[in-house]
């Protein structure tokens, strides 16, 4: 069977398979008794129609694209790192000690340091499994299960015990006020571009940005991108070409896991100001979404990212504006994106290709 | 402790350690065929809303009981589609039915009786009622043996006789019949049983069919035995502690018992202390819930014997052109 060409990879078969999970949503709210073209109607005003509904979107596009980068990153080196859940609540413990540590007097300052202790605490969380299989051989989809379950054990250990602010709510005490990253409308409000005041995109964006150029540059321009790249197509290839696999999927898990970690910076420093106990909600398994949908490119996660934070933000306007409809309808979608995108790839794929061979057989 | 305590501890355990068991026991069937299953979870979740659904429209638990594991047996058949027919991603296609499982259960839900997410409350004939053994009552008056017999092993729902009764049913359909022989065999080597013209993907949507069947048996109890009624996410990571007891168990029927009977023990003692205190450390209720991954982890890193998985797994098996 010839393969398809590269366009058709990358363009036209994520579309048709996002356009078959659209269409099966579709139906579900048609069984539901209520009409999909206004359902989706909703949700592109929600998300698009108003600078609130794109500061929202923006917002949980950027904590998509960190986790969404975390799970393409490992997939080049052919590790499904499902543990960007637990990675990115153990980044938001680090962002939140940074923040809480020292009185920060401008953002400019703490922002570098909660980048780091994100970063470092998420790669830590990640450390373990990937040391358990490179070192000994278990299987890293279960053991990164495994520690999403650890993880929010212990945010909830730490949360209740120690970290808890006085008051009910299982919550750190609140960041000092130097520590509060500029949003949306600081940062637009300089060039004189109105934006909404109460949005919460906010500079993390900008972070999240330069990490997909950062991925880029890992994965297609140095050595070690080559190493993890040639290391995930085939391992005893890379092997003999003196690659050393423990290395390559501690490094690769490594970063993978700093990436979901620095998700903190965005929903912990950038709109929270204080830990609390849901701040990943759902974040990391939406990133294996995004992933999929991405093709593990960096500027394919980007957009990947943006769509599923508008399906977000849409989603949420939804439930307000047709309360038959719950917010639980994104999960659907998302559930249908990663089936129809990731599952059940082969079924268009193959009918596809047939398509494409008899084109280029009636060209030649 | 007395006496007391410990029964009404161990009590519960058969209780909470039930719902593993099936779902443990699916995973079973499904990963020695060789086809990874994430989505227990899920399938549990599918046929906790749909039993108890059934079970309060029609008032029957046993046609509620129906309707879950034919609500399961669907998502195991999307499952076995992604991943035998069109040879997908088996984790992929775990991740997406327990998401699909989430959203639908309460989508449907606040669809048919809204009212937030849940199911009317059940009661009387909607649920399955305790069943009391013969002689306990008889048995009462003797000390130890009255009471271990009256109230630890009697008073349960069937479907906890039913779920240890599964044990030896698995053990003995994989370990003495012939669709066990080649089923396992699928999951080891599917090139051998393919060539012994046995069909490999019959196999493998057997074992998965299977699997949904015992995943909607764990659902079913979890709403309209344990709980009455279902109320959103009520699964709560029991598929996946399932599938930490299923590798506990180095994917063995009869150790599956144990690592069940051990998470349901840990899930009991939380229930009921605060923080326990082993040899001077109190250990916080937090950890004892974290304690069966963290034991699993430790099984998987084989410094406490070494847990190989059945060598096919997770593989789409290619016929030869």
């Amino acid at each position: 069977m010839q393969k398809l060409p590269a366009w058709a990879d990358v363009v036209l078969l994520p579309l048709i398979n996002l356009a078959l999970a659209f269409l099966v949503s579709g139906l579900v709210i048609l069984y539901i008794g209520e009409n999909p073209l206004q359902a989706l109607k909703v949700m592109v005003n929600g998300a698009m129609g108003s600078t609130r509904g794109w500061g929202y979107t923006l917002f949980f596009a950027t904590n998509f694209i960190f986790t969404g980068l975390a799970v393409a990153v490992a997939y080049h080196a052919s590790l499904f790192n499902i543990g960007g859940e637990g990675q990115a609540a153990l980044g938001g413990l680090g962002v939140a000690l940074v923040c809480l540590a020292v009185d920060w007097p401008f953002w400019w300052m703490a922002l570098p340091a909660a980048i780091i202790g994100g970063a470092v605490f998420g790669a830590a969380w990640a450390a373990i499994p990937a040391w358990l299989n490179a070192r000994r051989g278990s299987h890293i989809v279960i053991t990164t299960i495994m520690f999403n379950f650890i993880a929010s054990a212990l945010m909830v250990y730490l949360l209740v015990n120690i970290l808890k602010a006085p008051g009910m709510a299982p919550e750190s005490a609140g960041f000092p006020e130097g520590s509060h990253l500029p949003t949306a409308y600081d940062v637009l409000g300089l060039f004189g571009i109105p934006f909404n005041r109460f949005a919460p995109l906010n500079v993390a964006f900008l972070v999240a940005l330069a990490a997909c150029w950062g991925v880029w540059i890992l994965i297609w321009r140095t050595r070690l991108g080559y190493e993890i790249r040639a290391f995930g197509k085939s391992e005893p290839a890379a092997v003999y070409a003196g690659i050393s696999p423990v290395r390559i999927i501690m490094v690769t898990m490594l970063i993978s896991g700093a990436l979901a970690g620095l998700m903190g910076i965005n929903a912990v420093m950038g709109e929270a100001e204080r830990l609390t106990l849901d701040a990943v909600q759902g974040a990391g398994f939406v990133g294996i979404a995004v992933a999929l949908m991405g093709r593990n490119h960096p500027v394919g996660v980007l957009l990947a990212a943006i769509l599923f934070g508008a399906l977000y933000q849409g989603g949420i306007e939804l439930e307000f504006e047709i309360p038959a409809i719950s917010r639980e309808m994104i999960l659907v979608i998302q559930a249908l994106v990663i089936l129809f995108t990731g599952a059940l790839d082969g079924m268009v794929r193959t009918p596809l290709e047939r398509v494409f061979a008899s084109l280029r057989k009636g060209a030649a | 402790m007395d006496l007391n305590t410990v029964l009404l501890i161990l009590d519960s355990t058969l209780r909470l350690a039930t719902p593993l068991l099936f779902a443990c026991l699916a995973g079973l069937f499904s990963e020695r065929a060789g086809v990874f299953d994430i989505g227990l979870e899920g399938k549990m979740l599918i046929a906790a809303f749909f039993s108890a659904a059934a079970a309060a429209l029609t008032g029957n638990v046993w046609l509620g009981l129906m309707a879950g594991c034919a609500a399961s047996m669907v998502l195991s058949a999307i499952h076995g589609l992604a991943s035998i027919t069109f040879r997908g991603n088996q984790l992929i296609s775990g991740v997406a039915i327990n998401f699909l499982a989430t959203g639908l259960t309460v989508l449907i839900a606040q669809d048919w009786f809204a009212q937030g997410g849940r199911t009317p409350q059940l009661e009387g004939g909607a649920r399955f009622q305790p069943i009391t053994l013969p002689f306990a009552e008889a048995l009462s008056g003797v000390p130890v043996l009255g009471p271990v017999y009256g109230d630890l092993l009697s008073g349960h729902t069937i479907l906890v006789y039913l779920g240890f009764l599964a044990v030896p049913a698995t053990w003995y359909v994989l370990f003495r019949t012939r669709f066990g022989l080649r089923l396992r065999a699928v999951g080891e080597n599917p090139g051998a049983v393919d060539t012994a013209g046995v069909s490999v993907t019959g196999l493998r949507y057997a074992a998965v069919m299977i699997c949904g069947l015992l995943c909607g048996f764990a659902g079913s109890y979890l709403s309209t035995g344990l709980a009455a009624g279902f109320v959103k996410d009520m699964s709560a990571g029991r598929g996946f502690i399932a599938l930490a007891a299923l590798i506990f168990a180095k994917w063995r029927p009869w150790s599956a018992l144990g690592a069940c009977l051990l998470f349901g023990l840990l899930d009991a003692l939380g229930n009921r202390f605060q923080s326990i205190e082993i040899a001077g450390i109190a250990l916080p209720v937090q950890f004892m819930q974290a304690l069966p991954y963290i034991l699993t982890v430790v099984i998987l890193a084989g410094f406490v014997g070494k847990a190989i998985p059945p060598r096919a797994g997770g593989t789409p098996y290619v016929k030869e052109r």
